[in-house]
């Protein structure tokens, strides 16, 4: 009897971790499907590094350089934002707070990674971007540093908080032989405790950067959406997210603007892809000889 | 005649309530070496740890009394921490490399001091793998991480490590406890020809060991020094029952 469960459950483990893979390709399969027939029309060199973004014009035009410099630009000002103040929360939870406090701020910074998106996108449009609309004397609050700002804000528990893991598990006998050297504990901080915990460091910031470039909704809320390439940090741009999100339910499945926006599902795969690999090159613990 | 190096008076230390050191008198000379010797919990390595003031993070640690190094009080006021645990090097019970090449290991406190030149750390770097019997095993891989040696060759690297800060006393808290016999009887070795240049104290729960390297012990037990003696005196002649008690494996 014994035999048979055993083999019911692992049979059901296997079928299971199958389907995962099944929906994993049947994903990227339909994105592929879906977008590389844009390439008939335009060569994938034109349609990355042209700015021509006019998909409902006759002709239409579909060079994504603005979509694709958007998105890098929003997911630069999230780290620029984010990596001072992650970083910092990080070092001050895992090195400096007493036991007590530590016990308070990881789970309250953790919480923030909780909160929904659109939750964020909403604070973002009703209370941000008014506000930096008035301290900048914009026409729009609704632009790349708000969103940088909000997307920031979003990835700070996912770098600290995997950061703070990485620095709290390097062994307390690392701290004391450093000590012991006569450093100070910020010497120690900086130049033991933090070599030392460098590859979940670089790890967290990946992560954070793979999630700020996925990002949709916050980004289609307040970045504002116009297909340019920003001249100032105060100037709307459009991310390739939002731009598939936002004009989806314009297209008719089948055409041109439809692969376009595939495409653009594609490049967005591609990058989360290499930067997941790296992230996985980068914790997987290297092999003592 | 010896002359002291560093030393003890009247030495009382408390983590919260506890009394965990009790007017403790003992004395280091220079180019000696002295162990102290005593059950689990007696309080050895809290002792050693005064010496360098590793005792100073622990929360709640209260000390009275004062301790001498070359005649000057490390606990007075104003004293600078950072350079007596420079001048008084550590090395713990399990070897702690820092994970990164033997080279940086053992030029850390030099750069942490910056005050040194790159070729003054070289030369210093060198000088302290050779002194710590190391430099022949690592001198064609200084540049490798420092935790691709062995057990013993880690604990020695951590001597050189310390030895680094040219400093006056070394520390040795239980050094051989997590290794083999024979890394451990290198590392005695190397105590015995390290004490020309500096005063070394040594905590070990390994009786043999201090009669095998030590000119001093010191026995300590529940917190007191109950004796400190020339460790053939104590170990053939001890004064106290609770010395000859733990010798003779009584307790411990």
């Amino acid at each position: 009897m014994k035999g048979i469960k055993e083999k019911t459950f692992q049979a059901i483990a296997y079928i299971a971790s199958l389907l995962t893979a099944v929906c994993l390709i049947a994903i990227i399969y339909g994105i592929f499907h879906d977008g590389l027939p844009l390439f008939k029309f335009i060569s994938w060199k034109d349609f990355l590094f042209t700015n021509n973004w006019y998909p409902v014009y006759s002709p239409p035009g579909f060079g994504a350089w603005a979509l694709i410099m958007g998105s890098f630009y929003v997911t630069l000002g999230a780290l620029i934002i984010a990596l001072p103040l992650s970083l910092g929360s990080a070092i001050f939870i895992s090195e400096i707070a007493s036991p007590g406090l530590r016990e308070i701020a990881k789970p309250v910074i953790e919480l923030l990674a909780g909160i929904p998106s659109v939750v964020y996108g909403l604070f973002g449009i009703a209370f941000l971007a008014p506000l930096i609309r008035q301290w900048f004397s914009l026409d729009t609050g609704l632009n790349l540093f708000t969103s940088s700002l909000i997307l920031g804000i979003m990835v700070i528990p996912i770098i600290c908080s995997i950061s703070e893991d990485a620095m709290s598990s390097v062994p307390h006998s690392i701290r004391e032989a450093s000590l012991a050297l006569g450093a100070t504990k910020s010497e120690t901080i900086f130049k033991a405790v933090i070599p030392a915990a460098k590859k979940g460091i670089i790890g967290s910031i990946l992560l954070g950067f793979g999630r700020a470039i996925g990002e949709t909704m916050v980004v289609l809320m307040v970045a504002g959406g116009a297909a340019q390439i920003p001249k100032s940090i105060f100037e709307p741009v459009r991310p390739m997210t939002s731009t598939i999100a936002a004009e989806m339910g314009e297209t008719i499945m089948g055409d041109l603007h439809y692969n376009a926006l595939f495409a653009l599902a594609i490049v967005l795969l591609i990058i989360t892809f290499f930067s997941n690999l790296i992230t996985e090159i980068v914790f997987r613990p290297k092999r003592q000889k | 005649m010896v002359e002291r190096q560093i030393w003890t008076s009247n030495l009382n230390l408390w983590f919260g309530k506890n009394q965990i050191l009790h007017n403790i008198n003992l004395e280091a000379y220079k180019n000696h070496i002295t162990a102290i010797i005593g059950p689990s919990g007696c309080g050895k390595s809290t002792l050693l740890r005064c010496f360098n003031r590793m005792n100073d993070p622990i929360p709640f640690m209260e000390l009275t009394g004062k301790v001498y190094l070359d005649g000057k009080d490390i606990y007075a006021p104003k004293t600078d921490v950072y350079a007596v645990r420079a001048s008084v090097g550590m090395v713990f019970q399990k070897p702690n490399p820092f994970p990164k090449s033997i080279y940086n290991n053992v030029a850390y406190g030099l750069q942490i001091q910056g005050k040194y030149s790159k070729s003054e750390i070289k030369d210093r770097v060198e000088e302290s793998l050779k002194a710590a019997w190391l430099w022949d095993e690592v001198k064609d891989r200084l540049h490798h991480s420092a935790m691709s040696l062995s057990g013993g060759q880690q604990q020695r690297l951590c001597i050189a490590r310390a030895l680094a800060n040219k400093p006056k006393v070394l520390l040795l808290d239980e050094p051989t406890s997590a290794l083999d016999p024979q890394s451990t009887a290198k590392i005695e070795e190397l105590c015995l020809a390290l004490k020309n240049s500096v005063t070394i104290l040594i905590v070990t729960h390994n009786v043999a060991q201090a009669g095998r390297i030590a000119d001093y012990t010191a026995f300590l037990y529940l917190g007191e020094l109950v004796e400190f003696e020339k460790t053939e005196q104590l170990f053939t002649v001890p004064k106290d029952k609770r010395t000859e008690a733990y010798l003779t494996g009584v307790f411990g």
